[in-house]
């Protein structure tokens, strides 16, 4: 059984930035939402409050920047760069300001539905020129994410997972690295975020089947190390399939596609993903099935890659994490 | 550093550069030099506390843009003197005045007058809307609103490492349809941020004409001090207003004063081209050199021999 951690942003952050004078934690109104309640209250001197006004926010974390210090921004990832994208280019991306944008709720991690769920965001953030991309998968990447974004020479955009966490890896995260979580030589599987969790539950289903997969887990988007990924490629006999929690352009579909197409490697790519639609409001393991962000999705993807069916049921697949949705830190919680 | 000119003459030398450099290029902002240049003059003449530059005097050119491959770069802002704990800082939020903010930083000896010649020429950092790297400049602000809000952050940072200098931030009127404008004066409210000061061109015009045609703001002055600002209106072409103004309390508040001015202020024929002020292009040669003729006359020079 998955072990699962309560909050991990918020005890990580604390001992990250506490004490810590160049470091300051901004939040847009949702602070007890990104797990900074705790440090607000604690350390007062490092918070800075700017309310429902995430443009002025931007250009202030610019300021800020351009004085020195190293704002970390707290809000839904939605908020940091749909509005105030302007403020994010002109003040921030542009200057190279030394701070560091923890978007929560990624993707389909939240019911709010379209208006709360960053389903663009490493699109949009890939095309920003001078910026860097991490995201999380499991609780020990948010236990690590500030010490890997403050290590930026510019601006960071951090996809952060809240509440309750699975752990799933025991290394930190290493900027530009990407983890290698099974050798196989049938098949590369590459995901990031929530879908690794999805994907690891996957993999063994498909071993009993007698295919082999070999799985990357990618929290370094940007920059990227292409090599790597294709000496990856150039392991495995059949193809590549990726899954996101993510709209499939622009992601790290995309980053494959890019790498394979630059380096004229001839092999089959199965996007997995957001194909092209917005999700609406809804629990996580509801819209990763809908969407087809799941383990069963993978599978389906796999078999279509391969051209064959593997006789995989969900029964086959790894139990399903049931989260408690009556805790106080549930997923849901807005 | 202080300059040894009375202010009036740097704002007359301010309008004779535009004027010489619109007519020889056919065109420019003239009518930012009608209001803005007592504002600018005041600020670098008088109230700014700014070290020697740090740059040279001729501008160098384009030398590329931020990124890790580029740890040379710089931006413009050393033309205002070192970043340090001291000294003011100045924002020129609407960088569309680049060409009047150039003209003031030769007029107060800050910049040779080839760097004018530079003016929105390629590979030159002498951009036509002022970038980071251009003279003067040390944030980006061609998108219009952004000003306020980056020198309060500035300022919050400064405030925090104890810091004595002021973050200065020249505005237009047109600024104030943007809601970022009041995000941030309500955030320096909030915060405490005293040591923001602005001075607000309020020429009541903007690039499509006059504002009150294109999105009437109705009475800024109750909108900043309802915001949580303190806010002074003045004739922007007074300076005696203007060193009045700045001594207005405004502890635990931003001050803003609103400089109104005359669009057409020392260049009269200008109301011809009303409402489309924002860049005065001349339509004709017939045009070009009524303009030169009458401007002239107005700023006390001879027309400029253009080779026409």
């Amino acid at each position: 059984m998955v072990e699962m951690v309560n909050r991990p942003y918020a005890k990580a952050f604390e001992t990250f930035a506490a004490g810590n004078p160049d470091i300051l934690c901004l939040s847009a109104d949702l602070t007890s939402s990104c797990e900074i309640d705790g440090f607000r209250d604690r350390h007062p001197d490092q918070f800075l409050s700017l309310g429902m006004a995430e443009q002025n926010m931007m250009s202030f974390a610019g300021g800020l920047g351009l004085a020195g210090f190293r704002p970390f921004i707290h809000t839904f990832g939605v908020f940091m760069y749909r509005r105030p994208y302007d403020q994010l280019m002109a003040s921030i991306a542009y200057p190279r300001r030394k701070v560091r944008l923890m978007g929560f709720l990624p993707g389909v991690t939240t019911p709010g539905g379209m208006t709360h769920q960053s389903i663009e965001d490493i699109s949009v953030m890939r095309s920003i020129p001078n910026m860097t991309i991490l995201e999380t998968g499991d609780a020990t990447e948010v236990e690590s994410i500030c010490e890997a974004a403050d290590s930026i020479d510019g601006p960071v955009w951090c996809r952060v997972l809240r509440g309750s966490v699975p752990r799933l890896f025991d290394t930190p995260i290493k900027v530009g690295d990407m983890r290698e979580l099974s050798t196989g030589d049938d098949i590369l599987v590459v995901t990031s975020g929530i879908c690794t969790e999805e994907a690891m539950r996957a993999r063994a289903a498909f071993t009993k089947a007698g295919l082999a997969i070999r799985h990357l887990h990618l929290h370094t988007i940007k920059p990227f190390d292409a090599q790597q990924l294709l000496d990856h490629i150039g392991s495995v006999r059949h193809g590549v399939v990726t899954l996101e929690n993510h709209v499939t352009e622009g992601g790290i579909g995309s980053l494959v596609a890019e790498t394979m197409a630059d380096a004229g490697v001839g092999k089959k790519l199965v996007r997995l993903g957001l194909k092209d639609t917005y999700a609406h409001g809804g629990s996580r393991p509801y819209l990763m099935r809908y969407y087809g962000l799941d383990a069963l999705a993978l599978v389906r993807g796999i078999e279509k890659l391969m051209g064959q069916e593997f006789d995989i049921s969900e029964d086959d697949l790894a139990v399903a994490r049931v989260d408690d949705v009556h805790s106080l830190v549930k997923a849901e919680a807005l | 550093m202080r300059n040894e000119r009375q202010t009036d003459d740097v704002a007359l030398g301010i309008r004779r550069r535009v004027f010489e450099h619109a007519i020889r290029n056919n065109g420019g902002y003239l009518s930012q030099a009608c209001s803005a240049a007592e504002q600018l003059a005041w600020l670098y003449n008088e109230e700014l506390k700014l070290g020697a530059p740090t740059l040279p005097m001729i501008p160098k050119p384009f030398e590329g843009v931020p990124s890790q491959d580029n740890p040379d770069y710089h931006t413009g802002a050393g033309y205002n003197g070192p970043a340090t704990p001291h000294h003011d800082r100045l924002f020129i939020a609407p960088a569309h005045y680049a060409l009047v903010a150039y003209a003031t930083l030769i007029e107060v000896g800050r910049m040779a007058p080839e760097g004018l010649e530079m003016f929105n020429q390629d590979g030159s950092s002498v951009e036509m809307i002022g970038a980071e790297h251009s003279p003067g400049m040390e944030v980006h602000n061609g998108t219009l609103g952004i000003g306020l809000s980056t020198a309060s952050g500035l300022a919050y940072g400064r405030r925090l490492r104890g810091e004595t200098g002021r973050t200065w931030v020249f505005m237009s009127d047109g600024e104030v349809q943007e809601g970022q404008t009041w995000e941030a004066v309500q955030a320096c409210a909030h915060h405490g941020i005293d040591t923001v000061l602005a001075i607000m061109d309020v020429n009541d015009q903007q690039c499509d004409g006059a504002m009150s045609s294109v999105m009437d703001v109705g009475d800024i002055r109750t909108k900043f001090l309802n915001f949580g600002a303190s806010c002074v209106e003045i004739d922007g072409h007074d300076l005696s207003a203007m060193r009045d103004a700045v001594q207005e309390p405004h502890a635990g508040k931003p001050l803003i004063i609103l400089a109104r001015t005359n669009p057409f202020h020392s260049m009269s024929i200008l109301e011809e081209r009303f409402p489309r002020l924002h860049y005065v292009r001349f339509k004709s040669e017939d045009e070009r050199a009524r303009f030169n003729t009458s401007i002239a006359a107005d700023l006390g020079v001879d027309p400029v021999d253009y080779g026409h």
